[in-house]
């Protein structure tokens, strides 16, 4: 690779952990792979958890650490969605990679090289279920030279037999704490002001989620210069102000559709996206004090459904006119059956 | 020319619209470098508008330059080859294209053309600018997968290319983009900058503007900005000087549904939803997308209704744009609608009346 300018890189990859032990908050992990350091004996795993908890880094990090720069071309194998994954390159790329046999474990400038080779499946959940199958055999039948590292999103969409075949390790969502240090770590680096509200700010819109939290950050500090507030950072983040869903909320007490209308056209028009709204929509009316219980499970049943047609695709403005009309409804006490509808 | 793309600004510095936005972006790129963008917005916002400021001010004026290339890819697939061919507009530094023009294959294109850019890597004599853009249009109807292998392609590559993405909703991009971008998010104008748009380029074209007449265009563009330049222009062309009643001609489209709108409330019976049907066939065929149909509709209706049976209605609206969506034939779901409608007006009107 030709060399990067420093600042062109983002930060998320200038402050990817390099070694297995400055991955933050996996514990578990991290004591088996350091254990797979010391002893070079390592299973095939599988890595799951949500999204920026560390999960590939983690992969890539016990790869170099195995290998060193040197040995890593011809002894790691790292493919991903954006590679061509189906049943073919299964049986055929997969399969030759992992039958090459490796020379003993010898010690090559000072990494530990063990016998064996590491193939890295990354977002695994999007491999076909055919193609998941044809890996299961491949997968014995080469133990002995290859092992394989699955790193997905969701557990559920590996099949059981891979499954079982593997170590499994959740990658929980990260801590406010651990958050909190690391952000203060690159704030140092980076020569960056960062008060209090804001890091807080940061730990609750990033929701456990490191890169975003470092994308956020990084775009703050590219639009706003050094000194960050916790507005600066709400802006960047695309969540909602609260005064919009506020706003909203009240259009609904208020049991009049025209103000309701009037309320969703403006949100469309604002650009604000409809699946944010929703789940924010939804931390008001779970803590709302004065809606009876039977209310918000009559809203909140109408949300589920409506986030599910947003995922399918469908309009945004009908939804949410669909939305806050069964909210209204349902905070004006109107009968939850339709009249008319024979 | 027409206005919209005579007055369309040239540069960040002329944007007066987003001016905030426009300033920030600036400042982004002021150390020659930014990170992947999406910019998310109503139709008519300004989304384009920006991103072609936005790369005027990384490259110079070299940006505009652009040629259109209809591109010809062979993909080897395993056991076939794929051709795809898709429209490029393309500069020394960046290429334009929108993938889910191709439909179910546009994972393809997104890998190859972001491999092959990677490896034309632009060279700069100053050591600077290492990188090209690439900017892709409705990421919102791109399929799961092509969105999926968007995102390692992104991280992989990420010292050669930079994505600038485009979409009207940031709902249907997947979360790992999302993550990966700087969201900008572009609301639509509000009316009193529509007006000011208007005065503005009524001036440099030395018209006179009656009061009150560029607010009354500004209330008909539904706050886009493209509309009212449109409508505008429109007014120009049909009658100068401008007077201050004149009529601001109605899209006929919408005078269309409008029409339809009223034929159901009139009578609710099979034989007009066979009339019906013509009418909505009529609308797509020229090519009036289902959906804004509906939506128009659902417009029409509840200004005509009842309160008590507005939160029905759209409650069936938002039910059958899902089902359309799912489904193939539009026209299925719009009659359903309708027929819906119908069945619950029919019986209002009985309980109301007897």
């Amino acid at each position: 690779m030709a060399p990067v300018l420093q600042s062109s890189q983002p930060w998320v990859e200038k402050y990817r952990p390099k070694q297995v032990k400055d991955v933050a908050h996996q514990d578990e992990v991290v004591r088996v792979l350091t254990n797979t350091l010391e002893t070079s004996n390592c299973p095939h795993m599988l890595f799951y958890g949500p999204p920026g908890t560390g999960k590939t880094t983690t992969a890539l990090a016990i790869a170099h650490q195995l290998f060193g720069p040197e040995m890593y071309k011809s002894r790691v194998l790292e493919l991903n969605a954006s590679d061509d994954r189906g049943i073919n390159v299964v049986r055929t790329k997969i399969k030759d990679f992992a039958a090459v046999a490796v020379g003993s474990g010898q010690r090559q400038g000072g990494y530990p090289c063990p016998p064996y080779k590491i193939i890295i499946l990354d977002e695994a959940d999007s491999m076909t279920e055919d193609a998941q199958n044809a890996l299961r055999r491949t997968m014995e039948t080469y133990s002995k030279v290859t092992r394989f590292f699955f790193i997905c999103n969701y557990v559920s969409r590996i099949i059981e037999p891979l499954a079982s075949r593997c170590a499994k390790f959740r990658f929980k969502p990260l801590s406010e704490e651990v958050m909190s240090s690391r952000i203060l770590h690159i704030c140092k680096e980076e020569g960056l002001n960062l008060d209090g509200e804001a890091l807080s700010t940061l730990g609750s819109i990033s929701q456990g989620d490191l890169r975003r939290a470092i994308t956020y950050l990084q775009g703050a500090a590219r639009l706003f210069g050094s000194t960050i507030t916790s507005k600066d950072l709400i802006n960047v983040s695309g969540v909602i102000p609260p005064e919009v869903v506020g706003a909203l909320f009240a259009a609904c007490r208020t049991g009049d559709f025209d103000v309701a209308n009037k309320e969703v056209n403006n949100i469309i028009a604002d650009g604000y996206p409809v699946s944010m709204l929703l789940s924010q929509l939804f931390d008001v009316i779970v803590e709302a004090e004065d809606i009876l219980d039977e209310q918000k499970s009559r809203i909140c049943k109408r949300l589920a459904e409506a986030d599910k047609r947003l995922v399918d695709g469908a309009d945004e403005y009908l939804q949410l006119l669909d939305v806050t009309s069964n909210v209204m409804r349902a905070l004006c006490n109107m009968p939850e059956e339709f009249q008319y509808d024979s | 020319m027409l206005w919209v793309d005579k007055y369309r600004p040239k540069t960040l510095d002329q944007v007066i619209v987003h001016e905030d936005i426009a300033q920030n972006l600036k400042k982004l790129v002021a150390e020659q470098d930014c990170p992947h963008l999406l910019f998310y917005g109503p139709p008519g916002s300004g989304k384009k508008t920006l991103i072609m400021a936005l790369l005027r001010q990384i490259f110079g004026p070299g940006a505009e330059k652009v040629k259109v290339e209809n591109k010809n890819w062979k993909i080897d697939a395993g056991s076939r080859t794929i051709d795809l061919e898709l429209t490029t507009l393309s500069s020394a530094n960046h290429v334009e294209l929108s993938p889910s023009d191709v439909g179910f294959q546009d994972r393809y294109v997104v890998q190859e053309v972001i491999k092959e850019m990677a490896k034309n890597r632009p060279i700069d004599t100053k050591g600077k600018r290492g990188f090209k853009v690439l900017v892709l249009n409705d990421v919102d109807k791109l399929s799961r997968e092509a969105q999926h292998s968007l995102r390692r392609t992104m991280e992989k590559y990420s010292a050669f290319c930079r994505l600038f993405l485009c979409c009207n909703s940031s709902s249907r991009v997947t979360e790992a983009i999302r993550s990966r971008c700087l969201n900008v998010r572009i609301n639509a104008p509000t009316e009193e900058q529509i007006v000011n748009v208007l005065d503005l380029i009524g001036k440099k074209e030395g018209l006179e503007l009656p009061s009150g007449f560029a607010t009354r265009i500004a209330e008909k563009s539904n706050r886009s900005l493209r509309r009212a330049i449109l409508l505008f222009e429109t007014c120009r062309v049909q009658q100068y000087p401008f007077t201050s009643n004149q009529a601001i001609p109605p899209m006929d489209w919408e005078e269309y549904v409008a029409e339809i709108a009223s034929d159901i409330m009139k009578e609710q019976s099979p034989k007009r939803l066979f009339q019906v049907r013509g009418k909505l066939y009529e609308l797509l065929i020229n090519c009036i997308p289902p959906d804004i149909v509906l939506k128009r509709l659902l417009y029409e209706l509840l200004k005509r209704l009842d309160a008590e049976l507005k939160h029905e209605v759209c409650h069936w609206a938002a039910y059958y744009e899902h089902k359309m969506r799912l489904g193939q034939k539009a026209i299925f779901h719009l009659e359903a609608f309708v027929a819906k409608f119908m069945s619950i007006y029919k019986g209002f009107l009985i309980a109301t009346f007897g």
